[in-house]
């Protein structure tokens, strides 16, 4: 398979699109957790239970207005999962679980409902760029539709009662992908990160363990879901991202000014390893891939897109370079594969401008 | 929420630790965090569960618990209807086991509430249409209290007037709406 043709089965289409302020800001979550009042919590529910919330939550996905796919999760093959969780349209949680567990896909892959997760239904929006409202509304639309089907566990104090008592009230979580190479260069995360916590909201490296984040890839979500509005939850995140924005911007503005040269031999650098490299392990592939996305949006390269970070960063994780591979890989193998499929998906872009000026 | 460390600063960082698949999440504070943080990186992942952060949210130690065995027992004799889990079964897990455990719990459950969703306890977001019931139309009415109250405040008497109508019709709906299900 061409690598063009395996990208555009690989690479949720949503992802490939540029959102708002998506030079900082890569892409927007919400999530809603929803539970039926008549059966037990997953976490000790019976085979018959877990199989009746299916058979409904199915019914009601009838009168879901956009197609949905089905998927269920014992039918899928482990490097399928495996995927899916790359691609965070179902949690490694769903993975494992078989009990009756599915997922039910959009087409764009930007709506993902997980029946029997950690709660009997997980409503997922995802969305390129910072656009938390419209994710918002889109998800109360399928929460809407699925609430006049199916019968929720609420309580006039308690909200949304839902499996674990961290999210009980809304059930949403509200997560925000960011790109912060200013801040961390700069060393403010730290400063950051802190102060996010006192209202509300929490910042996890994505890449790595700890707070440590190799691709400088932060998401910021909530953590309290009792006693405040969606709509407040939202607006508060939102505010709190406006600020980092803003913040990452100034720190890029004073990275170019004082030390203008060395970033961008830095950007070029890790630009030439990705093109030219034949090994490249994952911590490494981090960096750069952050560096050269750090170069196209402060202009140093000019011939590469912007979303390539969005696709690259999931490429390259072991489950997405088995399945292009086709089978399984050793750790030495997924490192020759990464590097080859960076330097082709680069080389895509080439052909992609030159021959892209007849359109 | 608090530092699960030193259960005295709010918890700013959260380190994500995945062994085998198997995710552990702990909470801690800057300074904590700056301490401990290389030590929880390569500590056992079992070391830190959810139940040492629940226990701790109610300022109860896994070993103060086995020390206090009254209070043990009184936790083990609150169980939810629905799906026969204690309340310490509860506390170990982390989880509920059915939507009715919160009715079970529901003495025991503010305290733990409001450390997890700082000093909040009671719900103000979306309710569901059909099975929120007559929490649509007593929120409206609140609101409509709070408008009546400033409007005399105000002695805009005329416009009073007709909000008090509203509530009135909104309260008489209600009864109505009882009177039929019972």
């Amino acid at each position: 398979m061409t690598l063009e043709k395996f990208l555009t089965q690989a690479v949720s289409s949503w992802m490939s699109e540029e959102g708002p302020d998506s030079e900082i800001v890569l892409s927007t979550r919400i999530r809603l957790a929803r539970n039926s009042k008549h059966y037990a919590f997953p976490t000790v529910f019976t085979e018959g239970e877990a199989k009746n919330v299916s058979a409904e939550v199915k019914k009601a996905m009838e009168h879901v207005e956009e197609p949905l796919e089905l998927l269920q999760m014992n039918e899928l093959k482990e490097l399928q999962k495996r995927v899916l969780v790359e691609k965070h349209l179902i949690s490694p949680n769903l993975a494992k679980n078989s009990t009756a567990a599915a997922v039910w896909l959009s087409e764009h892959e930007n709506i993902s409902i997980m029946v029997n997760e950690e709660d009997h239904l997980r409503i997922q929006c995802l969305y390129p760029g910072l656009q938390l409202k419209e994710a918002l509304e889109k998800a109360n639309q399928l929460d809407d539709v699925l609430e006049a089907q199916f019968d929720y566990a609420f309580d006039e104090k308690f909200g949304y009662l839902t499996t674990c008592p961290t999210n009980v009230g809304t059930g949403l979580r509200a997560s925000v992908m960011m790109h912060l190479p200013g801040l961390m260069m700069t060393h403010q995360m730290n400063r950051i990160i802190p102060a996010i916590g006192q209202f509300g909201l929490v910042a996890r490296g994505i890449y790595g363990e700890g707070s440590e984040s190799l691709g400088n890839i932060f998401q910021i979500s909530n953590q309290i879901t009792l006693g405040k509005s969606e709509e407040d939850i939202v607006e508060d995140l939102l505010r709190v991202v406006h600020q980092i924005i803003a913040q990452e911007k100034a720190a890029r503005e004073e990275l170019v000014q004082t030390s203008g040269i060395r970033l961008e031999d830095r950007v070029f650098r890790s630009y030439g390893v990705l093109r030219y490299s034949r090994v490249i392990e994952s911590k490494e592939a981090a960096k750069c891939l952050s560096d050269m996305r750090l170069g196209i949006d402060l202009g140093f390269i000019k011939d590469v897109p912007r979303t390539i970070l969005n696709q690259l960063m999931i490429l390259t994780q072991p489950g997405f370079l088995q399945q292009y591979a086709g089978g399984f890989l050793g750790p030495f193998d997924r490192d020759l594969r990464r590097a080859s499929l960076i330097r082709e998906r680069l080389e895509m872009d080439d052909s992609q401008y030159k021959g892209g000026t007849d359109l | 929420m608090l530092c699960q460390e030193c259960q005295e600063r709010p918890a700013t960082l959260l380190f994500t630790k995945v062994v085998d698949g198997k995710k552990t999440e702990v909470h801690l504070c800057q300074v904590c965090a700056q301490d401990k943080g290389d030590t929880f990186l390569s500590n056992d992942a079992s070391s830190f569960s959810f139940n040492n952060l629940l226990a701790g949210l109610l300022n109860i130690s896994p070993v103060v618990q086995q020390a206090k065995q009254p209070q043990q027992t009184e936790h083990d004799q609150v169980r939810c209807d629905g799906c026969h889990l204690t309340f310490s079964q509860f506390l170990k897990l982390g989880k509920f086991g059915c939507s009715q455990c919160y009715e079970s719990f529901r003495a025991q459950l503010p305290p733990i509430l409001k450390r997890l969703h700082s000093g909040n306890k009671v719900h103000q977001g979306k309710v569901p249409a059909r099975v929120g019931g007559t929490i649509h139309v007593k929120r409206k009415i609140s609101e409509l209290r709070l408008e009546l109250k400033g409007l005399i405040e105000q002695e805009e008497f005329e416009q009073a007037a007709t909000i008090r109508d509203q509530i009135r019709s909104l309260e008489k709906g209600m009864r109505e709406q009882r009177g039929e299900h019972s």
